[in-house]
């Protein structure tokens, strides 16, 4: 069953000479459980693509459906609090909250959830021991390895239970072991919970672990290709 | 985490500039404070004055005497005005006074006197005249003497002692006349009180201007000027014509207008400090909103609403005048507290200003709780203002903007 269904998207940038076409007519669906890599070349348009389908940016033509929902009929606030239900974001730079402690940033998000105190503190050291580190539970961001901040940053992604992951380059800062335990884990987590992940990369690392493969090109999708 | 704890962990991010934005606010509400209570207190000091010297809290009168003061303008106190008067707890000294001018003479010294016929206890407990005697001694109940202000006794060349020659016009045209021997000298703040005053018993004053039984006001004392503006306009309402009761802002406006006026002032005084001080933790609110527009993108990308997260933003505004407010209350109270108990002595030219309008040469401070909750109040309001402008942009901001900044 699709999760999410996207039809003839298009994304044009007003520029001061020429409008500039970033997403070009995509249409895809992706299903349950899918653990698929966005994979193209600099001002491909993969990012572009990425934030729309994640309700962070508005496309010019086009509809994007999320489990029946269209993106496009939610106002502003309403699509906020659609991310904060269905979609978790794993950015390439961690974006941790500074002044949170690893366990208060998992627990930030069920916070806005109005999940209760008890529930929280138990998810967030469950997810904390999912990624392998049950340690740094209260240790804040800055005294944490990238590794590590990209390991609770997939932790934070979880806490929502979202229907889907969004992972923008998530290995780009990161080393290669640390690379290696990060696609480990999301792959453990995709098989074992079924959690649906779409990550756009340049590491050939992470797109050797994806079981689909969608190449942009020039806004247009080039090729998807499917190794299940 | 609630925002209340979000904000204070945001507040101490970059300590240093939180800690100089937190000094401007301290030293401008120590300044505030010492400038406030400093008003105050001149202000306490000036009615207290007024009140404890000569007009109390409140006069009754016949309603001709305050524009035209004489002794042909007195009234009887009657057994129902002592009634009603009676009936107001509020009321703490009753103080009956026949006033009037006279000549003063004593060999070949002439002098205009102020004469004021009191009963000397009671007006000791308002006035507090008898700790003003610097020579010879204070009044009895049913004294026949006087005693008079020290440059009245310098001009008439008179001593302690000595008798003087009082002249006048009594009630109703009759001749005023008698000898008084001095019992004692008085120097008071004012000046002018010092060269013309002459107090003497109150019965004795009625005898010499055969004003029997008649008073021309009765000085009425009451715990502060809240306590007077609450009883005043019932007890108004229970007199009629031809008595009066009028308040020492009635009977001084002027008085009135100076505090008013002065308060105008450091009212804008005040106000140009907390703009000052205002703009500084704007800069720093700006600065911080530039510095986090990346993380403010991310908050609201991973769901947290743009309401909260300004409200975040408010709070830790906030929060840091606050900071600012206790440091600076912490810091004001030693140095008002000090001053209150010490007041500041004037010298020179500014003690002699003060003393010609009848004032201790002193710089008094009020130990008011209002003065520093003006402060608490000031601080507040003004971050709620400066958090206007972050509110706003954080309701419009763009997450996927403010992403990639």
């Amino acid at each position: 069953m699709s999760v999410i269904k996207i039809k003839d998207l298009t994304k044009v940038y007003n520029g001061s000479q020429v409008p500039v076409h970033a997403v070009n007519g995509i249409s895809l669906e992706i299903k349950q459980g899918e653990f698929a890599a966005v994979v193209g070349p600099s001002g491909s348009g993969k990012t572009t693509f990425l934030n729309m389908l994640g309700g962070l940016d508005d496309p010019t033509s086009g509809s994007i459906e999320i489990d029946n929902q269209l993106l496009s009929n939610l106002t502003s606030s309403q699509r906020i609090k659609f991310r904060l239900e269905n979609i978790g974001f794993i950015f390439q730079a961690y974006n941790l909250i500074p002044v949170l402690t690893a366990k208060e940033n998992v627990e930030f998000i069920m916070e806005l959830q109005k999940v209760s105190k008890a529930e929280r503190n138990k998810r967030s050291l469950e997810l904390l021991e999912a990624v392998g580190i049950p340690d740094k539970a209260n240790v804040r961001p800055n005294q944490l390895s990238g590794g590590q901040q990209q390991r609770v940053a997939v932790a934070r992604a979880l806490a929502s239970k979202p229907k889907f992951i969004l992972a923008d380059e998530p290995t780009a800062n990161l080393d290669s072991k640390s690379t290696e335990t990060l696609l480990d884990i999301m792959e453990r987590l995709n098989k074992e919970e079924n959690i649906t992940f779409i990550f756009s990369t340049h590491d050939a690392r992470v797109v050797n672990k994806a079981h689909r493969i969608i190449t942009i090109e020039d806004g247009l999708i080039k090729s998807d290709e499917s190794r299940i | 985490m609630n925002v209340f704890k979000l904000a204070w962990r945001n507040l101490w991010r970059n300590k240093r500039r939180t800690l100089i934005t937190v000094s401007s606010i301290f030293f401008g509400v120590i300044f505030s404070s010492f400038m406030g209570s400093s008003q105050a207190g001149g202000y306490t000091k000036m009615i207290d004055n007024v009140v404890k010297f000569y007009s109390g809290f409140f006069q009754l009168q016949n309603e001709d005497y305050w524009d035209e003061k004489s002794i042909n303008n007195s009234f009887e106190l009657t057994d129902s005005l002592k009634s009603i008067l009676d009936a107001y707890d509020e009321l703490t000294n009753k103080v009956p006074r026949l006033e009037d001018f006279a000549l003063a003479s004593y060999e070949t010294y002439t002098r205009g006197a102020i004469i004021v016929g009191t009963e000397p206890e009671k007006e000791n407990q308002v006035t507090e005249i008898a700790e003003k005697i610097v020579e010879g001694e204070y009044l009895k109940t049913g004294d026949d003497g006087i005693i008079i202000g020290v440059d009245l006794a310098k001009g008439l060349k008179i001593s302690v002692g000595d008798t003087l020659v009082l002249l006048g016009q009594g009630y109703h045209g009759v001749s005023a006349a008698g000898k008084f021997p001095v019992r004692g000298l008085i120097k008071h703040f004012n000046p002018e009180y010092n060269r013309r005053i002459v107090y003497m018993d109150l019965a004795t004053c009625q005898y010499f201007y055969s004003a029997n039984n008649l008073l021309t006001s009765l000085v009425v004392m009451v715990e502060d000027n809240k306590t007077m503006e609450a009883i005043l306009p019932a007890l108004k309402e229970e007199l009629s014509s031809p008595h009066v009761l009028k308040s020492w802002q009635e009977m001084f406006p002027a008085l009135v207008q100076q505090i008013e006026s002065d308060r105008s002032t450091a009212l804008i005084m005040k106000v140009m400090l907390y703009i000052v001080i205002g703009f500084g933790i704007f800069g720093t609110i700006m600065m911080m909103m530039a510095e986090r527009k990346h993380e403010f993108g991310v908050m609201v990308a991973i769901g947290m609403s743009k309401q909260r997260l300004a409200l975040t933003v408010v709070i830790e505004t906030i929060l840091m005048g606050m900071v600012g407010v206790a440091a600076g209350l912490l810091g004001s109270f030693p140095v008002v507290g000090y001053f209150y108990q010490n007041p500041i002595p004037l010298t020179g030219q500014a003690a002699d200003w003060m003393q010609d309008l009848g004032f201790e040469p002193f710089m008094f401070f009020a130990w008011d709780i209002s003065v520093f909750m003006d402060q608490v109040l000031a601080v507040f309001v003004m971050t709620l203002l400066i958090s206007i402008l972050p509110l706003v942009k954080l309701l419009r901001m763009h997450e996927n903007t403010a992403l990639h900044q």
